[in-house]
């Protein structure tokens, strides 16, 4: 069925429905990965937006339920210039095509989707809407359009209660000896990140986003890992001061992408809404210590500003490579790091996965 | 890190001549290396045999030596320039070979000379079968199962271990001979015994057969400081069993998950850090379509064929990378040329897909098998860049320029089901067509997976382009199915045939509903940074990012096209040239090509690079674009040749020769005209159409007559008749395809055959030389042995060829280059051929006279005079220097081929000797063609009857060199009676001891077998067969003996001097 794109900035880009059919309005943001969009469909962190696949063929492997990296996919529509008729590989076990529909998630094929690329880089990141008509006062959806923001994003991704995770779940081996007890504040986890430290001998206790403190510091925990997730982080006030909570006891303490930024605030510092954002599986990060330079898995549109720290509780540890900006933070006196980027990949490359270890070693053994 | 201080000086290893399996991307990375080198203030000191480079003019190295690429020579040059450093990484195999040895030998290190870009640990770690199985071990990645055997016992015994089937290796025969898969133990008893015979060292590698899972490569990056990131990834729609260079190759993976992907991207790059590379890296792995197994095929710890496509594919040039890295630079501090945002330790990201189609043989080895093995075959290969798969695919066949633009040909149409079954077995380059034409008979997927192991994802898109066949002859062509056809680019011609419709009706109608190409950049970040780099290539469906192409003068320069025998490299050298000598006159340029291995196609070459198909539709598109100013053709061989008509006819001027002068040229009637009226002597000759004409023709001309069609390059079709038997079955392998332009039959002169390549303004000409073939007329002249200056020419005749040359030069009013091969026959002087364009020797003359013809050639066609360019017009002053242009074949790698040569043209590159005299000259050249004799002084000679008498002498000077020489019965018998020392030996046929025997024995160095034209004897093709194929020089012309008994018989090796031609 021939279903519209239309921008805030009143451009139309004409092309199929795919998924659900039916209007949605949505921040539009573009991912560069040119492998993983079922990793990319159920990161939680898009939740709230629209996401944009540069690379135009999708679905040609279908889909692998045991890589989604949460329950469902959050998108709320998904941008695409083909969707492969046929999926092939050896553990796929339904289109996706079924998928989207099975989810009701509403989407467009056959537009120009590096035309699209092209605005979101050159205008920034805007609001979009994707509907089977376009018989309608432009002016005034130009307006409803404009209007939309993402709002509320990490309630509805987070977990609603208290649950753990031992080897053996997440596909993990169950063999694994437990060797310390990580407490997980929930802002919109991918699986992997559970995985990652079920794998290294954790035992996970994993808490809703709006968690105290105290019950998690309660849980007498080896180290706490702060996670990824949706939205503009300084809409987190909640969470933020709980967080500040957490800095203050001497936990030994992990953060990633939202994890990182909440961090960043809670002690401080300053978060700003990027032109158009990270998000791809090629985004080389420095580590400023070492010299070394990881290639990483990214999808972010906010970022820590430079010029906000205060060198008295944090400094740069990783910066991107492109662009400077900062990639990950180290505490002073403090056991806590955190990255901007995803070491857990998934989808993306796997090659600063070693953070994981160096978490690990932060805590005690017990 | 910045830059090492102690590197001011760096000697780059080329790849020598272009073999299969080495072509010209080893002057694409060369060149961009070294470029990269001088732009960092370095010294770049350049050895390379092969005159057809562009990495060997002084513009790109600094100084420049066209030896052997020998260890030996290579040691000479080192003493000479005396540089700090060896960058080996650049020229394949062949120049990680020499470093290693001079390393091993103490060698580098006695002279100060250090190894950059890679280590010893490294090549050995990564080159060496058991270091590198050692290695793969200890850091846990898998490899092949595999063991080394001497004995068909031990082989059975092995592969009791780890099961049937198995693939059997031999070690050191060429072309995968006598190697095979076994499936029972019958079969292994059968196929690994043959091996072991074949095997100088009776030895074999028996290794796991992994078959039919996908391959999957991995091009890498790493820097010094330990830094790795992937280039891109691709995957062969050809399972395991084809080799890669034969293989449809499409980037990034299409039917990988991320967990695939990333597990075989983890993998390449923990072994690319255990293998401690600095610099670029291929790595290809087998992946079990059924699970997550995978296995480790093959390392490749230097740039390679993948690495250029790699780099074309994505806009990343490995090559320039990786020479700042062997410098000292790493990855984070090396700007991205294309973005100049990003730096080179972002890995790209592609937004459209690309598809490379091998360049295969067949069609000048109509005998030799078509089967694709794990022995390379392709002599080149072309890419095409699209928004989806499909349309890339039908981009790259008809860049393959194989008179096929779709999916469709009738070949398969009239056999059954069965057949088609039976065919799909087959592996070989027609293997797609065939799955098309399975699916269009409603052949199960999964019926052809099964058979071909092709992912059915691949199927599927093959079918996709089916059903659009389907539609386009069975419905109404309306603005929505056009749009269709477009988007997955059927080419208008193609919509036409299915259409029942007329290419202008389509073209209007595209016109009607604006239908059109769009451009897109090639930009390595899917659109997430601004690029201005203009490689472009183009899709339907999608907006165009050129909005304000440039107003400023500019000029299309036509490219080659894909690297084929009898097109080659030399092709891209004239293009480059032609580039960058219209640049430096302030023109803008725009060059079109196809081919990734190219310099051309690297994207600061012209200001603008489409890379597209060179068909009239797809240079119609840019045209309209471009709207360029002039097109230059006459630099891009025949492929640019042939779009002339099509140019003109879409208003672009042709600039240069005019194209009715390149018709003249062409047309046998119009050319016989020109040639009364110059008063030039040419063979007697008829143009024909049919087998009846040219059998008369024949008739009154007399046998021997040569018989090719008009309109080729490198002599396709031609041939030498000597029976009404030879004309009747050479004019239906010529009218296979259907034939434009008529049938040439001439008289055969067996004289000396001479070249001149010359420059003409319109009116005044320049010759930089005259080169002298050593064969006698009857060989291609791209098989010969070539020669400048002309040694054995009188001044009469020299004379004579110099006013031929300006008289038929004024005469077809050549702006620009022309091509002239003669034949001198009782020192009279016959034209055989004539070409308004630039020809294969171009480079050559370039380097060895210092005269830059097409230089010179593209100003003229500017409009400068030849004087005003500061050259007096007429013959040059001959060169103080001989040099020797020696063919190299690549027949050990095509079964089946016939090796013996003839009027079609067979060598696949060629090497240079140059010397102050003819003698050193002679033996360079031989030396670079790898024939370093005398191993085992013995040799066999078998002559026609025709040249009993002149064996006598070639006979008495091999034994003079101590050589043992054997014939068969009838040589053997003359050449006693007349004195000549030699031992009779028996036929195939007769009982044993054989020839065959005698070849087997592995002692024999040479074989002088001389066929006799159109000779189908099942015996001399088989010993020339085995000959090449255990590594014996074999040869075919007394004409190219007597030439190498004359450079044997002054060889002195110690006394070889090396020359660095940019002082010429």
């Amino acid at each position: 069925m021939k279903t519209y794109l239309i921008l805030e900035n009143g451009m139309i880009f004409e092309g199929e429905s795919i998924g659900a059919e039916r209007e949605v309005i949505s921040e539009i943001v573009f991912n560069t990965s040119m492998t993983g969009y079922l990793e990319v469909l159920t990161d939680p962190s898009y939740a709230g937006q629209a996401v944009v696949m540069t690379y135009p063929l999708i679905g040609n492997y279908g889909i692998c339920r045991k890589d989604m990296e949460s329950q469902k996919p959050w998108p709320d529509a998904f941008i695409v210039r083909e969707l492969s008729r046929l999926a092939s590989n050896f553990r796929n076990e339904y289109s996706i095509q079924e998928f989207l529909k099975e989810y009701d998630i509403p989407g467009i094929a056959g537009i120009d989707t590096r035309a699209l690329t092209k605005i979101l880089r050159e205008k920034g990141t805007m609001n979009g809407m994707i509907t089977q008509n376009i018989d309608r006062d432009m002016e005034e959806l130009k307006h409803v359009i404009a209007s939309y923001s993402v709002k509320g994003v990490v309630k509805k991704v987070s977990s609603d209660k208290v649950s753990e995770y031992a080897p053996g779940d997440l596909d993990t081996d169950s063999g694994i000896q437990i060797k310390r007890h990580v407490a997980v504040l929930d802002v919109g986890t991918k699986n992997n990140i559970i995985r990652s430290l079920l794998k290294r001998g954790c035992k996970v206790t994993l808490f809703p986003c709006n968690a105290k403190a105290s019950d998690i510091i309660g849980v007498k925990p080896d180290g706490i890992m702060i996670t990824n997730g949706p939205g503009d982080p300084k809409e987190c006030l909640d969470v933020i001061a709980e967080i500040k909570k957490l800095y203050d006891s001497d936990i030994p303490i992990f953060a990633i992408c939202l994890g990182h930024q909440l961090m960043a605030l809670a002690t401080g510092a300053d978060t700003h809404k990027m032109k158009y954002g990270h998000r791809g599986a090629n985004h080389p990060v420095k580590d400023i210590f070492s010299g070394r330079v990881y290639i990483s898995s990214q999808n972010h549109g906010y970022v820590v500003d430079e010029n906000s720290l205060n060198k008295n509780i944090c400094v740069p540890a990783f910066i991107n490579v492109n662009d400077k900006t900062i990639e990950g933070l180290k505490y002073i006196n403090k056991n806590i790091f955190t990255v901007q980027f995803h070491p857990e990949a998934c989808a993306g490359p796997k090659d600063s996965d070693e953070l994981f270890d160096r978490f690990i070693n932060m805590m005690e053994v017990r | 890190m910045p830059k090492l201080d102690f590197i001011k000086k760096v000697l780059v290893i080329g790849s020598g001549p272009i073999v299969i399996g080495q072509a010209a991307e080893f002057d694409y990375a060369g060149t961009q290396a070294c470029r990269s080198l001088k732009e960092e203030g370095v010294t770049v000191v350049l050895i390379n045999s092969n005159p057809a480079t562009i990495m060997t003019d002084k513009d790109i190295a600094d100084m420049v030596y066209i030896e052997p690429l020998t260890p030996d020579m290579v040691k000479k040059v080192i003493i000479k320039e005396k540089p700090d450093s060896i960058l080996p990484t650049l020229g394949g195999q062949a120049a990680l070979n020499i470093a290693m040895e001079l390393d091993e030998s103490g060698f580098l290190k006695e002279n100060g000379v250090t190894l950059i870009g890679t280590t010893h640990s490294t090549i050995k770690k990564a080159e060496d079968r058991l270091e590198f199985k050692k290695t793969m071990e200890k850091i846990g990645e898998p490899c092949a199962a595999s063991e080394v055997v001497n004995t068909v016992d031990a082989a059975v015994e092995f592969t009791r271990t780890i099961g049937y089937p198995v693939v059997i290796r031999p070690a050191y025969t060429l072309g995968g001979s006598g190697g095979g898969i076994a499936y029972n133990e019958e079969e292994l008893r059968d196929i690994c015994g043959n091996g072991l015979r074949l095997s100088r060292v009776s030895q074999c590698l028996i290794e796991r057969c992994i078959a039919g899972w996908k391959e999957i490569e991995y091009e890498v990056m790493r820097d010094g400081n330990g830094n790795c990131i992937t280039v891109c990834n691709m995957e062969n729609l050809d399972p395991v069993g084809v080799h890669t260079g034969d293989s449809i190759v499409v980037a990034p993976s299409q039917t990988l998950s991320d967990k695939e992907y990333q597990m075989l991207r983890s993998s390449a790059l923990n072994i690319i850090n255990e293998l401690n590379i600095t610099g670029g890296c291929n790595v290809q792995f087998a992946l079990k379509p059924d699970s997550f197994e995978y296995c480790v095929i093959e390392v490749n710890p230097r740039v390679s064929r993948s690495s250029a496509l790699a780099s074309k594919a994505t806009g990343y040039p490995i090559a320039k990378v990786a020479a700042k890295i062997a410098l000292g630079y790493t990855l984070d501090e090396i700007p991205n040329a294309i973005t100049k945002k990003t730096y080179a330790s972002f890995e790209p990201a592609l937004d459209y897909v690309v598809v490379k189609i091998p360049r295969l043989p067949f069609d000048k080895f109509i005998h030799a098998s078509r089967a694709l093995t794990t022995q390379m075959k392709a002599t080149g290969e072309v890419m095409s860049i699209c928004t989806s798969f499909e349309g890339a695919l039908m981009k790259a066949l008809r860049s393959l320029e194989q008179h096929i633009d779709s999916l469709y040909t009738d070949s398969y149409s009239k056999l059954d089901d069965e057949d088609i079954l039976e065919r799909l077995k087959k592996i070989d380059d027609r293997r797609i067509f065939v799955i098309a034409e399975a699916i269009r008979r409603n052949i199960p997927y999964e019926t052809i997976h099964d058979i071909t192991k092709i992912d059915v994802w691949f199927i599927d898109k093959i079918a996709i382009l089916v059903e659009m066949e389907k539609r386009l002859i069975s419905e109404e062509l309306n603005e929505e199915l056009l749009r269709e056809a477009k988007r997955i680019e059927f080419p208008d011609n193609v919509i036409a045939a299915f259409t029942g419709k007329d290419v202008s009706d389509i073209k209007n109608m595209r016109k009607k509903y604006n239908i059109t190409a769009a451009f897109k950049i090639v930009d390595t970040c899917a659109a997430e940074f601004e690029a201005s780099t203009p490689y472009y290539y183009s899709c339907f469906g999608s907006e165009s990012e050129i909005t304000e192409p440039s107003t400023h003068k500019k000029i299309m320069v036509l490219g080659s096209g894909p690297i084929r025998i009898g097109q080659g490299i030399e092709f891209d050298y004239c293009s480059v040239h032609s580039v960058w000598s219209l640049a430096a006159n302030g023109y803008e340029t725009i060059i079109v090509n196809n081919n990734p291995e190219t310099v051309s196609t690297d994207f600061d070459v012209a200001d603008r690079l489409y890379f597209e198909p060179l068909t009239p539709e797809d240079v119609e598109n840019i045209v309209d674009i471009e709207k360029p100013d002039g097109a230059v053709v006459q630099f891009g061989g025949q492929t640019a040749i042939k779009l002339t008509e099509a140019l003109i006819k879409m208003g672009v001027k042709i600039l240069g020769t005019s194209a009715e002068n390149v018709d003249a040229a062409e047309d046998r009637e119009l050319f016989d005209e020109i040639l009364e009226k110059c008063r030039i002597p040419r063979p007697a000759g008829k143009t024909v159409f049919t087998t009846e004409e040219a059998l008369k023709a024949a008739d009154e001309l007399g046998y021997p007559v040569l018989v090719r069609p008009s309109y080729v390059l490198g002599g396709q079709g031609m041939q030498i008749a000597i029976s009404g038997d030879d004309i009747i079955e050479f004019m239906e392998v010529i009218n296979r395809y259907e034939q434009e332009h008529p049938i040439l039959v001439d008289k055969y002169l067996m004289g000396k055959e001479v070249e001149v390549d010359a420059v003409c303004d319109g009116e005044n000409i320049l010759i930089p030389g005259i080169m002298e073939h050593v064969e006698r007329a009857g060989i291609h002249s791209g098989d010969s042995i070539s020669v400048y200056p002309a040694q054995s020419l009188s001044d009469k005749v020299i004379d004579t060829l110099v006013t031929y040359t300006e008289k038929l030069a004024q005469s077809l009013h050549v702006i620009g280059l022309i091509n002239i091969q003669f034949i001198v026959f009782n020192e009279e002087v016959y034209v055989i051929e004539v070409n308004p364009r630039s020809s294969r020797t171009v480079p050559y003359i370039s380097k060895v006279t210092g005269i830059p013809i097409v230089k010179l050639a593209s100003q003229v066609i500017l409009g400068k005079k030849i004087e005003e360019l500061g050259y007096r017009p007429g013959l040059q002053k001959k060169s103080d220097y001989i040099a020797v242009k020696m063919p190299v074949f690549s027949f050990e790698k095509l079964r089946g081929a016939e090796i013996s040569l003839g009027p079609e043209m067979k060598s696949t590159g060629e090497c240079l000797g140059i010397a102050e005299n003819f003698n050193e000259a002679l033996y360079k050249a031989f030396l670079g063609a790898g024939i370093n004799l005398p191993k085992h002084r013995k040799m066999i000679l078998t002559v026609r009857d025709e040249d009993k008498e002149e064996s006598i002498n070639v006979a008495k000077r091999f034994i003079n060199l101590g050589y043992e020489v054997y014939a068969t019965r009838g040589t053997a018998n003359y050449l006693k009676a007349n004195g000549v020392q030699v031992v009779s030996v028996n036929k195939i046929e007769q009982e044993a001891p054989t020839l065959m025997d005698l070849l087997l024995g592995h002692e024999i160095d040479l074989v002088i077998d001389i066929p006799r034209q159109g000779e189908h004897s099942k015996d001399g093709f088989l010993i020339r067969r085995v000959s090449i194929e255990t590594g014996v020089t074999c040869i075919t012309s007394l004409d190219t003996a007597n030439a190498l008994l004359t450079s044997l018989e002054h060889a002195d090796k110690s006394h070889l001097s090396v020359l660095d031609i940019a002082k010429l």
